[in-house]
């Protein structure tokens, strides 16, 4: 720690940090751009000064930037004195000469942090009397909306994009007073992190797209703490609401988890809720197959009947941790199916099993970003898990920052330490079934079918400890090359870190993993073990249980049980024609959120909330078990599935087998399952400073508008909540001092935009105010610091032969392969049309190219070609989830081609998704 | 005593009259210096050389040349990897073209100052960082370069000793901050021409994160000589405290324009009345930029002092380049201050806010003013910038500082002519002109 004088007053800062970082920390007001809590410093504004006293006696000083100055103890700064403020007041000045003022009509206003630094600077009258320079903006595709005339160059864009996000097709052009951010020609952003732009950039040139089609200020959103249900990080958000519309969703941060960003997955993927896909009504099939509107409580009843048919309850991985309960119960532990797929569930319950056997720390986000060698076996993270690959870009930088290390310059000084340490990278291998696009970053990369893969993570955790079984047929040249070089690389590694997951739908390779984690720690390293599986509440789901295998239940469906089936698709679960016979000889009752070809087939269908519309529970690929709020009241008869399933349980039994709200259901849910569940987040009666509740809409919330003015000039009566410690309405008090799973927003006095989470930290970059939120549900067993007796896998797969026939592996597209974003309209168009991955042998042995079409039995439809070098002979690579694209089977197929196929136009599939 | 005594860098020239070729180097004691440093002295005892030399930087700022190569680290210190030594010839300072010069008639004795200076930092690989117009220097540094290689001055095995060097040639494409070292080095990796933070300063990290050793040409050539003939021969050749010959020059209605190497100290009235053949018929001295257009004006009252670092410093200018620009009477202040600042708004990099945005304006009021659209409050305006631009410090990188020093001298010696500008809202100097 070093003390510090600031203005007069005493402060206790971390040292090795830069005086921005150090003053922010203390919770003072110092104006800055071209800083970024994640990016570190470059000096380019020069909106930071302070000024830096010599001693005690010196009166003058001298200025300088708080973000490029060390932060040394027993050292006087400034930033009241009055050149300081003047220069600040300056920049500002100067950044305004150009600035086109269109607040009014600016996407950022209301929430721009350069109209908060200009407040706060406090510049107000022009001088510049030159014209302003304009500029032509792009199109850069469906998520980012481009006005350059409000850039202020503070170079944080091109520094996020290409440095942090390791995107090319961002640039600074130009140069003195005519920088330009853009990219060489219009087209779509490639990064499948573009969207934390809109974040990033302090001004309005980047903004929001998809937002600004129905765009709402800040102070008119409505928002609570939210998990994104995009995929199994479960990355914190703040999804954002007015008049019943989804309007956007932001990063909420979470020092564990996110931190800062999000994927585009994540961030434009909810436009969902708003589509015209929802289910809105509750209905029931009459005897003439015709579809009804019902009313909620006849649908009810008619539900009522199917359960006393000894339904089966089928659950899912995308529906909360309480709604699967509730189900469960209702229909009882042996007639509950958890939803998932046979396959999926069983790669989950090894990974689960393989946590909590324990034996390697199972990673946050903040531990992957702190590996310092890297291996990924088999998952390809960016388009299965999104966010965990931007992490992985900032883990391969810890060679870069040692070498920083010894030459003296510090950390955060970014533009030090990237040129100093060149293309220094930390060890990262990837062995995949396809070529990803973090293999820029790689050190050396391998392609194989997912048992080769298995098989060279057996022969390294045999390199590593030879107790271990190793694949006793001889590896490719190139194998043993890329084996020999992890090997080296791992074991001298003090905290590597092995991901993997249930992408490639082979359990050998989580076997694998398992084993490479586990000799690591046997050899005395501090290993990490990453086993991500498919979705936002996989984990959840699994934990929970039930008695039937989605075999059982469909089995049972056949043979006549009624069913439940909850935000479940079965087509994406099991063999088509199986799902098929199933849902045509149950009665069964669906509830669901976006229309679907399970739905069709529903006797009784209810509609059900989205994330966004209730409270609810996810558990993360860490087991962490994290609560999203309802942000907002959803239209028409939408009730979220608990509330159903508690209506149908108290229509079937009076007694109160029902559950009067959320945390009477949260609460019998901890103690029946996890105990932690009741205390992720405060329960309702949690009151903050003075006593009050904590709002959702910020405090400048208008009630005055025409926006529904012709419905009525009122505003809607707001709703009281007894079920969340929020209001529906801007009265209580987020000062970010509460418990830091219930911070529906962001926003400090004099601090406007996102900037403001620094007043909601501990320090600039650490744990929130209230704590970082959620609690790991698995814990490891007792002795798993005794990796020697951790379960060897010990039984290596043979290795695969190519023949005629192709080897079906599921691959995945972060823009499509989800269920719910791939309905979002942002995410529809940037997603790729069905594609299928060839090596370019197998392409000419079957007389095609990339663009040509091909199907097979079991695909259902045709695929388009794509070339991809690292698919081995013999093995097709088939894109997972698509609309319209059913479950497809693993095993070997013949391919056929398809001379009718049309390739879709419009796509781009050089840049989405697939590498 | 032969002309290369008293004038090391372009005495060869005058006794050749033009073009010193490798043929003409030699006879008259080319690269003897470099054989001498590489066969008979450590790389130590060369950086001790030329640290007691008082050898100062001809780049502009300065800075002892000996000081700066001390701070490469050796051996084992210096780690993994190539060290690099670059010579800075990208010369866009207005009304500097020194480098110009002993490019392009005497570029054997920067190749031989750049082996002596590769060698003392043990760095081989080095690069020339020519400005991009300046094609017949380039000309004649490829035919050099060719002709040293064959004669086995470069490559590999120097003089039989072990020293490789591999000497090539970078065409700027062209900015002047190019100029400044560390966006020089920025655009030698191919990357956006734009400063670095310091620190690291480049002998500890520079090219592609590398030792590196950041030289002027004129600098590089004053190295040969100390070699050849010693400290005190060198110490002796400068007639103030600094050491050695010095490349002046002068540009502006002077009889004679153009540049003398001439021992360091000599004053600035003997330099204009003396070696420029006085002002032309008419015209009145009334300003001078001693140092390229990025330096104070100086006045009458300096016009006897003598043409060395801490002098014109202490006098509240730089020596800069010592290449002069001169103002008369008939030139207006106001114009000039224009002209110079669109230069260097139009040169800004882009990187930092005060450089970028500040400039621009700063010369949009200049334009005004000289036009006859000056307003009152203007001058605080002028004044305000020039203050907060100026300041080291308050910028990224000297470039701003640089700009500004022109014009705050100049708003402090000719403010009177801003001001009338502003009264009477004209020029009036236009007159004269018509
Ligand atoms: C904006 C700017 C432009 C510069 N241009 C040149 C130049 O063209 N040539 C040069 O030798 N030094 C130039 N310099 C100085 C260099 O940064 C550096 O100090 C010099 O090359 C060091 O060489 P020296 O120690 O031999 O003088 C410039 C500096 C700045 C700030
Ligand atoms: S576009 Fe935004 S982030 Fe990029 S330089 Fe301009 S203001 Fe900064
Ligand atoms: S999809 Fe996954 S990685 Fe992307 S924002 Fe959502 S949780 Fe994070
Ligand atoms: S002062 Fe700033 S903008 Fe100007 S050249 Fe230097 S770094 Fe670039
Ligand atoms: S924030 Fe310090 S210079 Fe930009």
């Amino acid at each position: 720690m070093a003390t510090i004088n600031v203005d007069g007053q005493q402060y206790e800062v971390k040292e090795g940090q830069n005086l921005l970082h150090a003053v922010l920390s203390q919770q003072l007001n110092l104006p800055y751009f071209c800083w970024h809590p994640a990016m570190g410093s470059v000096g380019a504004c020069r909106q930071c000064a302070i000024i830096q006293y010599a001693d005690e006696d010196d009166e003058r000083g001298r200025l300088g930037m708080a973000c490029m100055t060390d932060v040394v103890d027993g050292m006087r700064i400034s930033i009241a004195a009055p050149q300081a403020a003047d220069f600040r007041e300056s920049v500002i000045e100067w950044l305004m000469e150009n600035h086109p003022h269109d607040c009014p009509v600016c996407e950022e206003g209301g929430e721009c942090h350069l109209q908060d630094m200009t407040v706060m600077t406090g510049h107000s009258v022009r001088k510049y009397r030159g014209t302003k320079r304009t500029w032509e903006n792009q199109n850069l595709g469906p998520f980012i909306g481009h006005e350059m005339n409000r850039c202020i160059t503070c170079f944080r864009c091109v520094r996020y994009y290409r440095d942090y996000a390791g995107g090319t097709d961002l640039s600074a052009f130009g140069s003195r007073s005519r920088m330009y951010f853009g990219r060489s020609e219009d087209g779509p952003l490639e990064s499948e992190f573009s969207g934390n732009l809109v974040e990033v950039c302090p001004t309005g040139v980047f903004t929001d797209k998809p937002f600004a089609t129905h765009y709402t200020r800040k102070w008119d959103l409505q928002s609570a703490p939210s998990v994104c249900p995009g995929c199994a990080v479960g990355c914190n958000v703040f999804p954002s609401e007015r008049y019943g519309v989804l309007k956007r969703v932001q990063n909420r941060y979470h020092g564990e988890v996110n931190g800062y960003f999000l994927c585009d997955r994540g961030r434009f993927g909810s436009h969902f809720i708003n589509s015209d896909q929802r289910i809105r009504h509750a209905g029931i099939r009459a005897e003439d197959g015709v579809f009804e509107a019902s009313g909620a409580s006849n649908a009810i009843a008619e539900a009522v009947k199917l359960v006393t048919m000894d339904a089966v309850g089928i659950g899912s991985p995308r529906a909360s941790f309480e709604a699967n309960f509730a189900l469960k119960k209702l229909v009882g532990e042996e007639r509950f199916c958890t939803g998932l797929g046979d396959n999926e569930a069983m790669l989950i319950e090894l990974a689960l099993s393989i946590q909590r056997e324990g034996g390697a720390r199972t990673p946050s986000l903040t531990d992957v970003e702190a590996a310092d060698a890297i291996l990924i076996l088999g998952e390809d993270v960016l388009n299965t898990a999104p966010r965990i690959a931007l992490a992985v870009r900032q883990a391969v930088r810890a060679e870069a920052f040692t070498m920083a290390q010894e030459a003296g310059i510090p950390g955060w000084q970014d533009a030090g330490v990237r040129g100093h340490a060149q293309q220094a990278l930390s060890p990262l291998f990837i062995a995949s079934v396809a070529t990803t696009r973090i293999d820029d970053v790689a050190s050396a990369t391998w392609g194989g079918a997912p048992q080769d893969i298995a098989r060279v993570g057996a022969a390294i955790a045999h390199g590593i400890d030879p107790t271990y079984a190793a694949a006793d047929v001889e590896l490719s040249a190139a194998g043993i090359d890329f084996m020999h070089q992890v090997i080296a690389a791992l074991g001298s590694a003090k905290r590597p870190l092995i991901v993997s997951g249930t992408g490639t739908g082979d359990p050998d390779v989580l076997r694998a993993a398992a084993n490479v984690a586990w000799a690591l720690k046997a050899k005395g390293s501090d290993p990490a073990l990453l086993l991500s599986p498919l979705e936002a509440n996989s984990y959840g789901v699994a934990l929970l249980g039930g008695g039937l295998s989605m075999s059982d239940a469909l089995d049972a469906m056949t043979g006549g049980s009624a069913a439940i089936v909850m935000e479940n698709d079965l087509y994406r679960r099991g063999d088509a024609q199986r799902v098929s016979a199933a849902c045509s000889e149950s009665k069964m009752l669906v509830l669901d959120i976006l229309e679907n070809e399970t739905a069709e087939h529903a006797t009784v269908l209810l509609p059900a909330s989205t994330y966004a519309e209730c409270t609810g529970t996810y558990v993360n690929y860490e087991t962490r078990a994290q609560r999203f709020y309802q942000v907002f009241e959803p239209d028409d008869e939408i009730r979220p599935a608990w509330r159903w399933i508690s209506d149908i349980a108290d229509a079937l039994d009076s007694s109160g087998a029902g559950w009067a709200n959320i945390n009477v259901l949260i609460e019998e849910c901890a103690k029946a399952t996890h105990a932690a569940l009741a205390t992720i987040s405060p329960p309702s009666d949690y009151r903050v400073e003075g006593g009050t509740r904590i709002p959702r809409q910020p405090h400048r919330y208008s009630g005055r508008t025409a926006m529904r003015a012709q419905i009525s000039v009122h505003e809607p009566k707001a709703t009281v909540d007894d079920e969340t410690p929020f209001n529906y309405s801007m009265e209580g008090q987020n000062l970010g001092t509460q418990d830091g799973a219930a911070v529906p927003f962001v926003w400090s006095p004099g601090w406007n935009s996102n900037q403001s989470v620094f007043k909601f930290q501990q320090e600039v970059g650490g744990a929130l105010l209230g704590g970082d939120p959620g609690a790991l549900l698995v814990a490891p067993a007792p002795d798993s610091g005794d990796a020697s007796r951790a379960t060897k896998f010990q039984e290596v797969p043979d290795a695969f032969v190519a023949t005629e026939a192709f080897l079906v592996v599921p691959v995945h597209a972060i823009f499509g392969s989800d269920e719910l974003s791939n309905a979002s309209w942002p995410i529809v168009e940037r997603m790729p049309a069905p594609f299928a991955l060839l090596n370019v042998a197998d392409a000419k042995r079957l007389g095609v190219q990339a663009g040509a079409g091909i199907s097979g039995p079991g695909l259902g439809a045709s695929f388009e070609v794509l070339i991809d070098d690292r698919i081995p002979a013999g093995m097709v690579g088939v894109v997972h989830g698509l609309p319209g694209i059913r479950a497809i089977a693993a095993g070997r197929i013949d391919l056929s081609v398809d001379p009718d196929f049309i390739r879709r136009p419009g796509g781009h599939p050089d840049v989405i998704a697939r590498g | 005593m032969s002309l290369m005594d008293t004038k090391p860098l372009l005495g060869r020239v005058e006794e050749v009259g033009g073009l010193v070729d490798l043929n003409a180097y030699e006879a008259g004691q080319g690269y003897e210096a470099a054989r001498k440093a590489l066969t008979s002295m450590s790389p130590e005892e060369i950086v001790s050389l030329v640290k007691d030399s008082n050898l100062r930087g001809r780049g502009g700022a300065g800075f002892p040349t000996g000081l700066k190569w001390s701070f490469v680290p050796q051996g084992d210190a210096a780690g993994e990897g190539a060290k690099y030594l670059v010579c800075n010839a990208d010369e866009m300072e207005p009304g500097t073209f020194k480098d110009r010069f002993l490019l392009e008639n005497n570029p054997h004795v920067l190749i031989e100052g750049m082996i002596i200076g590769a060698y003392a930092i043990q760095a081989e690989k080095a690069y020339i960082f020519l400005r991009g117009e300046y094609h017949q220097p380039y000309q004649r540094l490829v035919e050099a370069l060719a002709d040293a290689t064959a004669r086995g001055f470069l490559g590999g095995g120097i003089f039989g000793t072990d020293f490789n060097l591999d000497l090539r040639i970078h065409s700027s494409a062209g900015r002047y901050i190019c100029g400044e070292e560390t966006a020089l080095l920025n655009a030698l990796e191919g990357k956006r021409a734009q400063p670095r933070t310091k620190p690291p300063f480049p002998p500890a990290s520079g090219a592609w994160g590398r030792p590196t050793i950041v030289n002027n040409v004129e600098t590089f050539c004053n190295v040969p000589g100390i070699v050849r003939n010693g400290v005190e021969w060198y110490q002796g050749l400068g007639l103030t405290e600094d050491a050695g010959t010095k490349i002046y020059g002068i540009s502006g209605r002077v009889n004679r324009p153009g540049l003398w190497e001439l021992p360091i100290g000599t004053p600035i009235r003997e330099l204009v009345e003396r070696h420029a053949g006085g002002m032309r018929e008419g015209f009145e001295l009334k300003g001078i930029l001693p140092g390229g257009a990025s330096t104070d004006f100086l006045v009458e009252e300096h016009f006897d002092l003598a043409m060395d670092y801490g002098t014109i410093q202490a006098a509240g200018s730089r020596m800069g380049t010592g290449t002069m620009i001169l103002m008369d009477n008939s030139v207006c202040p106001v114009d000039m201050s224009r002209n110079l600042q669109h230069f260097f708004a139009q040169e800004s990099c882009g990187f930092c806010t005060p450089c970028r945005e500040g400039l621009p304006w700063v010369e949009a009021l200049l334009l005004d003013i000289e036009e006859g659209r000056g307003q009152e409050g203007d001058l605080e305006v002028l004044d305000r910038n020039a203050q907060f631009i100026g300041a080291p410090g308050n910028t990224f990188c000297l470039h701003a500082t640089g700009a500004i020093e022109p014009l705050q001298s100049a708003l402090k010696y000719f403010r009177e002519d801003f001001e009338e500008h502003i009264r009477t809202g004209k020029c009036p100097y236009h007159r004269r002109h018509l």
